[in-house]
């Protein structure tokens, strides 16, 4: 089965719960058939995002439109945007087949149509033998696909998934994650997801929105957020990052290890940014062997994690503290706690972020 | 495995959750509660079925006295009333309770709590008074025919036999399919609803395909009550003055016969026979349904605001239900002040003598009330919540039988208790030679038996809804078996204890099925049963009125205390669970 793919445009959402402000000026333009994540910490306003497309909260101001039809005014049972539920609200009074009719049976469509849908979508997730069962009669991981047939039945105009794969064990949710990737992309629809884990958005997102405190930090694919993150939340909720410590002076930046680091030219440094990178893009030296090609830092490792193809070594350098990653390679020397060393950092690896 | 076991068993850690170990204060609690049930409720039911199959005088065992039963026209004739009264008060209790259920759990409106609280009104007064107010507004030439015959020249016959039976249970009755079916609809998942809402259901048919039958074991636990609850009433057809029901026969026979006549206990077997039968229907409508629908994070379903015309039309169908279950609190008040109400929508004049007199003479009533009532549920919640915990958090083997022994009380109609206790009890002499049936702690522990089976609900209810790793934290932190259920498990509980409390008091102080035969002194004698003195004469239904309104008083202000300290257990507790 395939649908037609439709645009979704947030439009300036802002929503509020008395006086605690939830969503401040959302604004997002997700393209057909994408799969988009919204990527946040807890309390970050991702949830209320997701609910107020679906029609279960209010919005103070803003608009919601899907392929250039305004919804923001429908009762969630006109919307037609499909949500999947994080606790999967599979009725429990009804089979797996009653409950993927069921919407159908809302939309008085002809009981042969009803049949035909139902079993296309139980195929579509491959639980067809399971059409007579009750939910709880089902693993977790078949709720969450009979879920998803129940939705995908109506055929939506959108997709919502709320947190997919909180409900599932670690070992099961890699591989149901490539699942879901796999369906979005062989139904094409748009499909918007909800999640508080970054390598789940990384993994099988096309883009990704990082919100936090209710607004928008920054959105981009997962390697552009990698990359070129716009601030220090985006740096350090996506992978680690490493913050030098110290202050910017007329000059530059000055560590308080006393090191002068230049800023880049033609780049548009805030006031109070500090210099980040990433723990591989750094280099670990013994004290005193550094050349003088890059600037260094003194410091001494304090902690060291085995990670299996790398060596993470926690460096304390000053106040700040420093990862740093390593290839391991069976049979190499490993540096030790307490090992005095350098740390180099090339500078066009610095990320300059507030 | 066993070993360590043996070792773990004397602090009664994870393995005696893993098997079957238990310790020793949880043998002997079970035990203890045992032998309560036995000597109070297993021995007096008992004793009833064996003087029905056994033969007056000689003891051999007989059919003799069934077939009399079957045999004799009035009989048979009063099980079908019985039958047909019990199914039609579950009716008119549901068309009640159904729509004050909906609306105040569905919908967001003013005075919702209020109309919660006007509906459990009803279950504070006892039945058979609410059949004399409601006398004086429906009957033949009460203030509704009255009126109806000047204004249009005719009269209906609300209160005539049977329909004056089945009008007054309905309203007495339904507030237990309304406390049902709300707390079943508030416990169905808000993701429920609206998973069905983004499928494109909504309104009423949203309601009746998947709310409802989420609520349905709710609704099916409170239709199965109050079809048992009418079907074992003995006060409200007496004083309706009518006996061609099976209460009624049983209790006549035992009163005016004698003791020793067996037909009293045949009725009373068919009477146990019939409710067991009502409640076997029930489980086997609900058999397939285990729905613990609320999940983390949930909370009940979402209510909606509602437009200004449909806010009308809520609060004139609203109204005119308050209007009618309050119609005998009214009738009740009015009676209570009136100097002479015969033949006139309301009374000729208005006094306060009648209260006067009650406080005067009759107080020893109200301090009676007050103390069985108060003890029964008292002992009802420890029993329930020490039941309660054996069943949910030990694997002590047999806990489930006393769990079902406790809940069998329901299938035991009031008035066969009486009769049981009167049987097995007027033979044990005490101290002082009188026999311990005529002492008023036998009335305490008949009430408190006869409740037993909501408490313990409650009590239940109350525990499931703590996760057991509450406990395993504070167990894992060093704290004792017994210091556990102390310091974490009843203070968690107080909400649904405070709640078995308070049905089990309120309903005790306004019980009379049971009672009626075990008071033997006018002292002992508590409010109901006073209550039923003065309103069997024109008479006394001035001071009886009186009597009334104080009861009501009394268990309105303990039932808004209760509900005040649910409502911040339940504030409490909800700001305490961790919410995404």
């Amino acid at each position: 089965m395939t649908v037609k793919a439709l645009d979704l445009k947030i439009d300036d959402i802002s929503a509020a719960y008395g006086d605690n402000v939830v969503l401040d000026g959302i604004n997002l333009d997700i393209q057909p058939g994408e799969l988009f994540a919204l990527l946040g910490p807890s309390g970050c306003g991702k949830t209320t995002l997701l609910r107020l497309i679906a029609g279960f909260a209010d919005a103070r101001h803003g608009r919601i439109v899907v392929g250039g039809k305004e919804i923001s005014h429908l009762p969630p049972w006109k919307r037609d945007v499909g949500m999947v539920f994080q606790s999967y609200a599979l009725w429990p009074h009804m089979t797996v087949g009653e409950n993927v009719a069921f919407g159908l049976r809302e939309r008085r469509l002809p009981r042969a149509e009803i049949k035909q849908r139902v079993d296309a979508a139980l195929a579509f997730v491959g639980l067809t033998s399971q059409i007579d069962r009750r939910p709880s009669q089902l693993s977790g991981g078949q709720q969450q696909r009979v879920a998803l047939a129940r939705t995908i039945a109506i055929e939506p105009k959108i997709l919502l998934l709320d947190e997919p794969l909180s409900n599932l064990d670690a070992k099961l949710r890699v591989q149901v994650r490539r699942e879901l990737r796999a369906l979005q992309k062989s139904l094409g629809l748009t499909t918007v997801i909800v999640t508080h884990d970054q390598e789940e958005a990384n993994t099988i997102c096309d883009r990704v929105a990082v919100m936090n405190e209710g607004k928008v930090q920054q959105v981009g694919t997962p390697t552009e957020l990698y990359e070129r993150p716009v601030n220090l939340f985006v740096a350090q909720f996506l992978g680690t990052a490493n913050v030098v410590e110290g202050k910017m002076t007329g000059a530059g930046f000055q560590s308080d290890l006393g090191i002068a680091l230049p800023l880049p030219k033609g780049v548009d440094v805030k006031p109070n940014a500090k210099p980040v990178f990433r723990p591989q893009d750094t280099m670990l030296i013994p004290r005193g062997q550094s050349g003088e090609a890059s600037p260094s830092m003194p410091g001494e490792i304090v902690e060291r994690e085995f990670l299996g193809s790398t060596i993470r070594y926690g460096v304390k350098a000053g106040s700040s503290h420093i990862w740093i990653d390593a290839p391991f390679r069976s049979g190499s020397s490993l540096m030790e706690i307490g090992d005095a060393v350098d740390v180099t950092v090339p500078v066009e690896r610095l990320l300059w972020l507030a | 495995m066993t070993a360590i076991g043996l070792h773990n068993n004397r602090r009664g850690t994870f393995v005696s959750r893993a098997f079957s170990g238990a310790t020793w204060g949880q043998v002997s609690v079970a035990l203890l509660i045992l032998a309560f049930l036995l000597a109070f409720l297993v021995w007096p039911v008992a004793t009833v079925v064996w003087v029905a199959f056994t033969e007056k005088g000689s003891g051999a065992f007989t059919f003799a006295n069934f077939v009399d039963f079957f045999r004799t026209d009035l009989f048979i004739r009063s099980f079908w009333n019985s039958l047909y009264v019990s199914a039609m008060a579950v009716i008119g209790a549901s068309v009640l309770a159904m729509p004050l259920a909906y609306f105040t759990s569905r919908f967001a409106f003013r005075g919702a709590g209020l109309i919660q609280i006007l509906g459990f009104l009803p279950l504070i007064m006892p039945p058979f008074v609410g059949a004399v107010a409601l006398q004086l507004f429906f009957g033949r030439n009460g203030t509704v025919n009255l009126l109806l015959d000047d204004w249009f020249g005719f009269k209906l016959a609300f209160m005539e036999g049977l329909n004056g039976v089945i009008f007054v249970q309905s309203i007495h009755y339904f507030p237990f399919i309304l406390i049902n079916l709300s707390a079943a609809l508030r416990n169905v998942d808000r993701s429920m609803e609206e998973a069905a809402q983004n499928l494109g259901s909504y309104g009423f048919r949203l309601f009746r395909r998947v709310v409802f039958p989420l609520a349905l074991p709710g609704y099916v636990a409170g239709a199965s009550l109050v079809f048992v609850k009418v079907f074992d009433d003995l006060a409200t057809p007496l004083l309706l003055n009518v006996k061609d029901m099976l209460a009624p026969q049983a209790y006549l026979r035992v009163t005016s016969i004698g003791i020793a006549d067996p037909m009293g206990y045949v009725i009373s077997v068919v009477l146990i026979v019939a409710s067991v039968a009502s409640m076997w229907v029930s489980s086997l409508a609900t058999r397939n349904i285990d729905y613990a629908t609320t999940q983390r994070g949930g909370g009940g379903i979402a209510k909606r605001k509602l437009r200004p015309w449909e806010m009308a039309l809520v609060y004139v169908v609203l109204t005119l239900i308050i209007l009618l279950v309050l119609a005998p609190h009214f009738g009740l008040l009015l009676l209570s002040f009136a100097t002479i109400w015969s033949f006139s929508p309301l009374p000729d004049g208005y006094t306060v003598a009648h209260y006067a007199r009650v406080f005067g003479e009759s107080s020893i009533y109200i301090k009676n009330t007050l103390l069985y009532a108060s003890l029964a549920g008292l002992i009802d919640i420890v029993i329930g919540t020490a039941i309660s915990y054996l069943v949910l958090r030990t694997k002590l083997i047999g806990v489930r039988g006393l769990d079902l022994l406790a809940t069998a009380a329901l299938a035991i109609p009031g008035v066969v208790l009486g009769i049981g206790y009167l049987r097995a009890f007027y033979g044990i002499p005490l101290w002082d030679g009188t026999p311990l049936a005529s002492l008023w702690v036998v009335i305490v522990i008949a009430l408190a038996i006869r409740r037993l089976p909501y408490a313990l609900r409650a009590c239940y209810a109350a525990l499931q809804q703590i996760s057991a790793s509450l406990e395993e934290a504070a167990e894992n932190l060093g704290a004792t078996k017994a210091n556990t259920v102390r310091r974490i498990v009843v203070p968690l509980m107080t909400g649904g204890l405070v709640a078995g409390f308070i049905t089990s008091f309120a309903t005790a102080a306004v019980e009379l099925s049971a009672t009626l035969m075990l008071v033997q002194a006018n002292q002992d004698a508590p409010l109901a049963y006073g209550l039923y003195v003065f309103m069997q004469s024109a008479a006394g239904r001035g001071p009886g009125a009186a009597l009334g309104v104080i009861a009501v008083v009394i268990v309105a202000l303990s039932t808004v205390a209760s509900q005040y300290v649910i409502e911040r257990d339940r504030r409490t507790k909800a700001g305490s669970t961790p919410n995404e």
